[in-house]
Order: C-alpha cells, then sequence, then structure tokens
C-alpha cells in the first residue's frame, strides 16, 4: 500500500533517495538543499541504506567525487543549490560529457551577487547548456515522483547522462504538503539495478575515462553526447508511463492547463504553476479562455511538442524566474518564442521576468499579466515585450 | 624480501612505453616506479589532474595505462580518486566486486601544492584509502613553465622571468609536505628517483599498503623547464639530495624519519649550476643570492635534522 504522508521537499527527495538506495552520495552544505544530505546522513548513520556518504570539502569536490564514483561504477547521487552548484559548474560539463548518469536534486535559489538565499532559477537556468537532463518540478509530490524516475531515464543505454531534478528553495524544498509514498520495494523494482557497461572497477575491462580529446574525435563524441540529449525525450516519456502505470500520476514533457479552447496562456515553470493555475481558474470561471503551460523537461527541450501546443492562440506570455541579462528577455522566453516560430508564428509572445531573489508572485501579478494578454489579443498589438513584474523601477 | 632492482623491473609494465612524455623527463619514471610497487596481481584505479602526464599518456583513442585510469579535471585529482574509492567500498559492501583495487592519484606541483590543495587536503583529512603522489617538477610545465607555489625562489620561468629589476621568482618554495604532515596521515613522504629507485619503491610500497590515506611528494626534474641535457636527469637528482635542498624522509603516524643523510653535504651552487633556470645567479652583482639560498636550505635541512631526532 502507498503511504500517505505529509512532508517538505526536501525530506519527501531525501526518502526518494533512501529508496533508490545509491551506492555513492557526495554532497557539500547550502541553503536550502542542506537537509537533503542532512536527511540522507541519517539514513547512513542509522544503517537504513547501504550507501557511501562523501561528506566533501566543496561542492566542485561534490560533483568531483561524484564523477570518480559513478565513473568507478556506483549509482551516484548530489544535491546543491545556488553557488553550490555555480561551483560544480566546470564538473558540471565534464560529468555529462564523460556520460555518467549522475542524479543531482536542485533546489533552486537566486545565484550570487547579492548574496540572496530565495528561490529564482538563475542557478539552474544557467547551467541549462551543461549536457545535464533538467526536469523542473511544481510539487514536493512531483519532485519525489520525478527522482524516483531520475535513474530509469539517465542510465538507459540510448541515453547516459546526468540528470538535474529542479524544485523551488523554501517555496517547495520547505513547504510541507500532502504526498503519497510509494513502498520501498516499488521504487527498487521500479529503478533496477544499475549495470554500467565499462566502469573502472571492472578489473577484468580496465578503461580509461576523461582522456584528451582533440580535433580529430572532440566533434564526434560532442556530436553522440548532443544525440544522446535528443533521445532523451522518449526515454523520459516512457518512463513517465511506466511510472503512471505504477502510480496513476501522468507526467509528460509539459503540462497544459485548461489549454483545449485557451486563447491567451502562460508558459511558466516550477512552484509559480500552482498559483497561476489559480488565476486560470478565476478567470475562466468569467468566462475568460485563459490557459497555462507548465514546462517540466528543459533539458531536452520539447521543440517541436510545445510548438504545437501553443499554435492557435492569440497572445501568449513567457514567465522566466531568471534573468539572462541579454537585453533581449530571460532564457525560457528566448527557446518558447524560437519554439514558436515554425508552428505559432501568429501568436503574440511576451515575457515577464519575475520573482527574482524569491520577490513574493502573488495571484494579482499574474492577474496582470493575463490582463495584459487580453489587450494584446483585442488589440494585435505589443506595447512591450520584454518585461519585469512586480519591481520597483 | 631484500629489495632488488632487476626482480622489480621484472614485473609486468603498468604504463606503457609509446606515450608522448619527452626524453629526460622525471614524470614517467615516478610512475613506472610507484606502480611497481603494486602487487601484481592488485588492481589500480589511478587518477591524474590535468597536467603533462594526463595529456601525454591519454590521449584518445590511446592510452597507456594498463590499469583503469580516470582524469577529470587539474584540480580536483584527489576528489575525483576518493569518489572511485568510495565506490569501492559500496561496491564491495553490496557484494558486487570481490578483488582488490588500490587507488592512486598523481598530480604535478600545479594541481597539488597549489590548484588542488583543497581537494587533496578533502580527501586525504577524510581518510579514504588512497595516495596521492605529487610529482613535483615545481611549475606549471604543461602550460611552459609558469611559477607555481613550488617553484624555487629565483628560478627563472615564464611568469618569473629573470629581468633587470626582478631577478626570477621572488618567494621561496612551499614546504607541502609539512602541510600534509599536519593532516596527521598513517604515511606520509619525501622522495626522488636515484640510483637503483629502492628509496622511492619502498616508499611507494608502504604508501599504497598502508590503510588509509597516503602523500607521497617526489621530485621530478623537467628538462624543459629546468633546462638541462636530458641525460644528466639523474645527476640532477643526485644533486639536490647531497644538496640537501630535497631532503628524503618519511614520517609514520607522526613520526619522522630521514631517509639519507649525505656523506658530505654538497654547496647548493652545484645544484644550481646544472640547471639553466638558475643560470642569473651566477653574475657577479647576484652571488649573494646563491648564499641566500645556501642559508635557507641549511635552515629547513637543521630543522628537519631536529625533527627526525638526528640532533638535539
Amino acid at each position: 500500500m502507498a503511504r500517505k504522508d505529509k512532508l517538505s521537499g526536501n525530506e519527501a527527495v531525501a526518502i526518494a533517495m533512501k529508496q533508490i538506495d545509491p551506492d555513492v552520495v557526495a554532497a557539500f552544505p547550502i541553503t536550502p538543499s542542506t537537509e537533503i544530505p542532512q536527511y540522507f546522513s541519517k539514513f547512513v548513520a542509522d544503517g537504513e541504506v547501504h550507501t557511501e556518504f562523501v561528506p566533501v570539502e566543496s561542492e566542485h569536490s561534490a560533483m568531483s567525487a561524484c564523477i570518480g564514483a559513478e565513473a568507478a561504477g556506483a549509482r551516484t547521487m548530489t544535491a546543491t543549490s545556488a553557488n553550490g552548484l555555480a561551483l560544480m559548474w566546470e564538473m558540471l560539463y565534464i560529468a555529462a560529457s564523460c556520460r555518467l548518469p549522475i542524479a543531482l536534486a536542485a533546489v533552486n535559489r537566486a545565484l550570487s551577487g547579492p548574496i540572496n538565499i530565495h528561490n529564482d532559477h538563475s542557478d539552474t537556468m544557467g547551467a541549462r547548456d551543461s549536457g545535464w537532463i533538467q526536469i523542473y518540478c511544481e510539487t514536493n509530490q512531483e519532485a519525489y515522483d520525478t527522482m524516483i524516475q531520475a535513474f530509469p531515464i539517465a542510465e538507459h543505454k540510448d541515453v547516459r547522462l546526468p540528470i538535474m531534478v529542479c524544485f523551488d528553495g523554501f517555496i517547495t524544498s520547505h513547504s510541507v504538503e500532502n504526498i503519497v509514498l510509494l513502498e520501498d520495494e516499488k521504487v527498487k523494482e521500479f529503478v533496477g539495478e544499475y549495470r554500467p557497461e565499462s566502469y573502472l572497477l571492472d578489473k577484468d575491462n580496465p578503461v580509461s575515462v576523461g582522456p584528451l580529446d582533440l580535433p580529430p574525435f572532440y566533434f564526434e563524441h560532442k556530436r553522440q553526447q548532443a544525440q544522446a540529449m535528443v533521445n532523451a525525450k522518449q526515454v523520459i516519456l516512457e518512463t513517465a508511463k511506466r511510472f503512471e502505470e505504477l502510480t496513476g500520476r501522468k507526467y509528460g514533457l509539459f503540462e497544459e492547463y485548461r489549454m483545449d479552447d485557451a486563447e491567451v496562456a502562460v508558459v511558466i515553470i516550477n512552484s509559480t504553476a500552482g498559483t497561476a493555475k489559480a488565476v486560470v481558474d478565476e478567470l475562466r470561471e468569467k468566462g475568460v479562455k485563459a490557459g497555462l503551460v507548465k514546462i517540466r523537461v528543459f533539458r531536452p527541450f520539447p521543440f517541436e511538442e510545445l510548438g504545437k501546443a501553443l499554435a492557435g492562440l492569440k497572445a501568449v506570455a513567457v514567465m522566466d524566474k531568471a534573468d539572462s541579462f541579454s537585453a533581449a528577455g530571460g532564457p525560457l522566453f528566448a527557446e518558447v518564442r524560437s519554439a514558436m516560430f515554425d508552428h505559432a508564428r501568429d501568436t503574440k509572445a511576451v515575457n515577464y521576468i519575475y520573482g527574482l531573489g524569491g520577490r513574493d508572485v502573488r495571484t494579482d501579478d499574474i492577474m496582470k499579466v493575463y490582463e495584459d494578454l487580453l489587450e494584446i489579443a483585442k488589440t494585435g498589438k505589443v506595447k512591450s515585450t520584454v518585461n519585469y513584474l512586480g519591481v520597483r523601477e | 624480501m631484500a629489495y632488488n632492482l632487476k626482480a622489480t623491473t621484472e614485473k609486468p609494465e603498468r604504463l606503457t612505453g609509446g606515450h608522448r612524455m619527452c626524453a629526460g623527463c622525471g614524470a614517467p619514471i615516478v610512475v613506472r616506479t610507484v606502480l611497481r610497487a603494486l602487487k601484481p596481481e592488485d588492481h589500480a584505479v589511478i587518477g591524474s589532474a590535468t597536467g603533462c602526464l594526463e595529456v601525454s599518456t591519454c590521449l584518445y583513442p590511446y592510452t597507456a595505462w594498463k590499469d583503469s585510469f580516470i582524469h577529470s579535471a587539474f584540480e580536483n585529482a584527489g576528489a575525483t580518486v576518493s569518489g572511485a574509492e568510495a565506490a569501492y567500498n559500496a561496491l564491495k559492501r553490496a557484494g558486487k566486486i570481490d578483488h582488490t583495487t588500490k587507488f592512486i592519484a598523481f598530480g604535478g606541483d600545479g594541481g597539488t601544492y597549489d590548484i588542488g590543495l583543497q581537494s587533496l587536503s578533502g580527501a586525504m583529512e577524510r581518510g579514504h584509502d588512497m595516495v596521492y603522489v605529487c610529482y613535483d617538477n615545481e611549475a606549471y610545465m604543461n602550460t611552459g613553465i609558469q611559477r607555481s607555489s613550488s617553484t624555487p625562489k629565483y628560478a627563472d620561468t615564464t611568469t618569473s622571468p629573470a629581468g633587470k629589476a626582478v631577478p626570477g621568482k621572488p618567494q621561496f618554495k612551499k614546504d607541502l609536505t609539512q602541510i600534509m604532515v599536519a593532516h596527521n596521515l598513517p604515511y606520509v613522504a619525501q622522495s626522488a628517483p636515484f640510483k637503483n629507485f629502492k628509496d622511492l619503491y619502498e616508499k611507494a610500497e608502504k604508501a599504497i599498503y598502508t590503510p588509509g590515506p597516503a602523500f607521497l611528494n617526489v621530485f621530478t626534474p623537467c628538462p624543459r623547464g629546468w633546462r638541462y641535457n636530458t641525460p644528466d636527469l639523474f645527476d640532477i637528482v643526485q644533486l639536490a639530495i647531497d644538496t640537501c635542498i630535497w631532503p628524503l624522509y618519511e614520517v609514520i603516524n607522526g613520526e619522522y624519519k630521514l631517509s639519507y643523510k649525505p656523506k658530505q653535504k654538497l654547496p647548493v651552487e652545484a645544484y644550481l649550476k646544472s640547471q639553466g633556470r638558475f643560470r642569473h645567479l651566477f653574475a657577479k652583482e647576484n652571488m649573494h643570492m646563491i648564499e641566500e639560498l645556501q642559508q635557507e636550505v641549511d635552515r629547513r635541512w637543521n630543522h628537519l635534522l631536529k625533527l627526525c631526532g638526528e640532533t638535539e
């Protein structure tokens, strides 16, 4: 029987990790992800997992130790946030290029500076080109469910890429919600045993990992890495299907909320989707054809599918909880708008950068976005493409 | 069994020939000597920091390493190998492997004294059963002879050039071995490849087979950076130990033991003269610098003698 509980996002993810029982966890504390290695080391101390816990002296070493462990043939996990992820930067790329299916719980927090411990997406958005699969989660349940799906995706022979499970710092990581947990044995069965093809500890087949790779081969290896990310999409969907059969909970590349006959929509990531859904409901009660698309899988980016989902709408607002300082909008906007070019070219697209450094975003803020969209839908004119929501200026 | 060079060299090579290290380079000699200390039946996971050793021995699609080998970046050989060692413990506990694997990390002085110091310190402090070997060639050789914290005072490098106003590197060499001793490791040693390699072989054997973390700092000449004729490699090593510029000693569970005391301690000039990087010191106006180097060598040597209980 699945177990109902009330848990914070961090605790739910730590429990998922316990149920997965990885071989190695290497981690370093940073708010708001600290609780994950904290809970997990208690599982280690109490003998509830067989894991070797490596309490490293920095996040750079955390990812380096994860690389050493995963290359050695161990199923390996870590957790971090913000500057911790930034300190891992160099190693994120190396983990991906070595095709090591490490899983990382990325508890989203604003990247310094100025230093700030609260939520936005500047940390993982900055790592978007590091070659990691990135799946974003709105709720504690999604974070738990996605962590359980992480290894079947990452370790799949057509993929072999590291994976980040991203959820909002404090809003999701520390808020307690009702959650349904799977039985340990069902998780074990779903995740399966890790059987890498070649690994350092295979005495009979020694392998060299991380060679110098010059122009004769580097590009081919990068092409293979790019293909692995293409392949990941199908594997993510198959894994979600298998998870649905187990739990009844359905996941896709993105979630379409009241999109069937929608004329205007918001595209959004993570916990603020919950706030925005409440606004959609309110508008729908008034007869307004409002909808929402919540991006779940950001890497690989659901280019084709998203473009089609937004086709026929009058106006779309892409909401970025990170700025890319490109002077042309946030990172999600650039990609969503590009995806719309083939299939939704007639749909007006605008960008709202919101909630940086944990600035609270309420339903009335989101309502303002829908009001702007309705105005664009009515007039066919965009007054301002890139906008900042809820900031004094 | 008493050490016998011939017998040890009859063991199968674990770093094959055909790699691209320079003629007259000390590093592959150090690596091969260290690896000879492995029991032939034991498997090894060998890590390397980015550097000459890594780029010259593992160039896709080739590898010179007979054992499993991993390179990930410059500053993290300690952490990377510590992760592999953690994997070994977990997989062994889970009954997935039953063989013995030993863990050895190699780094140059740049990857060890400087950019990799934190990662090394962390790995040693956590107590992983591994050996970290620094092949100390006293500068960033792979990038073209830039000074490191291991470069000796007044050495001419491309970022501490001997000029009219500044006569080479202004600072003395960092004493990394002492920093590692302060970690209270079961085994720390300073060694060098010389004569029949007994010193390095036996220290490597102790380091590899002492349970827990161990650190070896090995003097490793570089013909390009130090500017010597390649056949002079072993003469230079001998001069370094006979001038006490590079003393040989080990620290076992905190107890110091001197490995080599020259019968006649030579003046530092003999060593300095052997290499182009110190040539400017022999200009008339710079001779006082040699005196200054002599005093520092003497001070450090006398201190070491005290630590080793050789003097009061």
